[in-house]
């Protein structure tokens, strides 16, 4: 009669052991030899320090100007290989200019159809007296459109690069005044005459942008430098009143959600050949050309809150 | 009107080498800002108002505001660091 | 050499500006200084254009007693596309100088030479 083996005393025969191993359930030396993780290799910590400084040294022997021979005529080189490649590039440039038609003349490849179309048709198509306004808002408006997008992505980035926390805001706030004299009274009273005369003249600049020359970007820009000159007389304090991050977000948002529907539906009408609702008006009056004036006030709106943007971020880091 | 463009033009060009050649980065930026200035007369005498006004607005007047703030951000209007450093061994 | 290199003397000049400027870019040291090298070199491409489009002895593009023909007018086409261009520069300048303000703020300087040395010395 066979004696009954237990699991433990089975696991302990060669057979069974062979046969796990033969199978390769099991790895053999696992257990039976001794193994060590491998230490991760630290250095003697004064050994690091030398090495350091060696390096160092080494480092600014390469980098060191005055007795490295090889930089110093790579530099030489780079400077009179720089020059050389540029008056190589004038000369070319030049020779280049020499063949192409007289400057004033009309016989230029620039003058083709496309001009004389703007020009004959554009005063009835669009109803502006100006152009250049004419074209770039009603021909040629999704340029436009990306333009603003380009300014707003711009302030958003500016944004990431420069935006600073509450405490650290505060903080360059009060560094940033510390040798300037605050409240200046000459530049207060000058401030009180100049910015609303500012403000007013980018809005005439604005309203006029189908009339005259001008137009949301010139008007915007001239209310922003507005905007800066009277923060710099009064302060943060007196500007966030009515100009915060939140007034920056809605603006831009209306203004460009409004370009965007208000050139939709003059496309869809356009390329339906249906008839547009909005009155063309008579050219020369302020009323007139259609779309024009509301999309050059609502680029008007981006430009300057904008450029507000821009000063106030590269200030202290915030609105 | 052509002798004019040229005498603008002349001084485009002046403006254009001696931002690289002035010492301190104040100035430089000043000459950048009347290179604008001149290049937005250059635009009315080229028959395109609306450059002009533009130009004079956002090339003269928001870009050098912009590059006079990121002076002040990094104190070089009073003098670099070495400068500083100087001054204070002088005194 | 061509026939018409005195006659297309703006031309001329916005390629003389526009090598000074590339030449600021290679040569100076200073980042503030390479900003405005770009920035002219910028303002030399729009002379250019506004040059292709000037007519001699005709009017800026603005319609005077409703007189729309092609003999009154300079191009507008030149003219339009310089006014984009002007306002996208002020935002690339304005996005170099942020970069600029972050540069300085981590390496104290803006010499480029001095900033990249201190990168090497850090082992990037």
């Amino acid at each position: 009669m066979s004696k009954k083996r237990s699991q433990e005393e089975y696991q302990k025969t060669f057979s069974f052991r062979f046969f796990r191993w033969f199978n390769g359930e099991k790895d053999p030396y696992l257990g039976e030899v001794e193994m060590h993780p491998q230490e991760e290799y630290q250095l003697d910590p004064q050994a690091a320090l030398r090495y350091e400084k060696e390096h160092d040294a080494i480092l600014d022997k390469v980098y060191d100007l005055e007795r490295n021979k090889t930089m110093q005529l790579f530099h030489k080189l780079y400077h009179a290989t720089s020059i050389l490649f540029c008056l190589f590039l004038i000369a070319l440039l030049l020779v280049t200019i020499s063949y192409l038609p007289a400057t004033g003349t009309i016989d230029r490849p620039v003058n083709n159809e496309v001009a004389k179309r703007y020009i004959e048709n554009g005063l009835e198509e669009t109803g502006a007296v100006n152009i250049v306004a004419g074209m770039i808002l009603d021909y040629r408006a999704f340029d436009t459109l990306g333009e603003s997008h380009v300014l707003f992505v711009a302030t958003v980035t500016v944004l990431i690069l420069l935006r600073l926390n509450k405490t650290q805001k505060s903080d360059a706030e009060i560094n940033d005044r510390r040798f300037e004299p605050k409240n200046d009274t000459i530049l207060q009273l000058v401030a009180t005459f100049l910015v609303p005369i500012i403000i007013i003249f980018g809005i005439y600049i604005i309203l006029n942008g189908h009339l005259g020359p001008g137009g949301g970007f010139s008007g915007g820009a001239v209310i922003g430098a507005g905007l800066v000159l009277y923060l710099n007389a009064f302060g943060f304090a007196k500007t966030e009143r009515f100009f915060t991050e939140k007034t920056y977000k809605w603006v831009c948002f209306f203004s460009l959600s409004f370009y965007c529907l208000a050139k939709s539906y003059s496309f869809y009408t356009g390329a339906n050949q249906l008839h547009s609702v909005i009155p063309k008006g008579t050219p020369g009056a302020i009323l007139s050309s259609g779309l024009i004036l509301p999309l050059n006030i609502a680029v008007g709106l981006v430009v300057a809150c904008t450029i507000y943007a821009f000063y106030a971020m590269f200030r202290k880091g915030g609105f | 009107m052509t002798a004019f463009q040229i005498i603008l033009m002349g001084f485009l060009i002046i403006c254009a080498i001696s931002v690289s050649f002035s010492k301190n980065l104040l100035n430089s930026i000043l000459i950048y800002m009347s290179f604008s200035l001149i290049m937005s007369i250059l635009w009315v005498c080229l028959e395109s108002p609306d450059l002009a006004i533009t130009e004079a607005a956002v090339g003269a007047g928001i870009t050098s505001v912009l590059f006079f703030v990121t002076l002040k951000k990094i104190h070089a209007i009073e003098g670099s660091e070495s400068e500083k450093k100087e001054a204070k061994e002088n005194e | 050499m061509g026939p018409n290199l005195l006659a297309n003397y703006g031309e001329a000049v916005s390629a003389i500006l526009f090598c000074i400027g590339f030449t600021n870019l290679l040569l100076q040291n200073n980042l503030i200084k390479k900003i405005i090298g770009l920035n002219i070199m910028d303002s030399a491409i729009y002379l250019f254009l506004a040059e292709k489009g000037y007519i001699a002895g005709r009017l800026a593009p603005i319609v005077v007693d409703s007189v729309t023909s092609v003999d009154t007018y300079i191009n507008p086409i030149p003219s339009g596309l310089v006014l984009t261009g002007i306002v996208v520069s002020v935002s690339v300048s304005a996005l170099m100088l942020s970069l600029t303000i972050r540069l300085y703020t981590r390496y104290h300087t803006l010499n480029l030479d001095e900033i990249s040395m201190q990168l090497k010395k850090e082992g990037r």
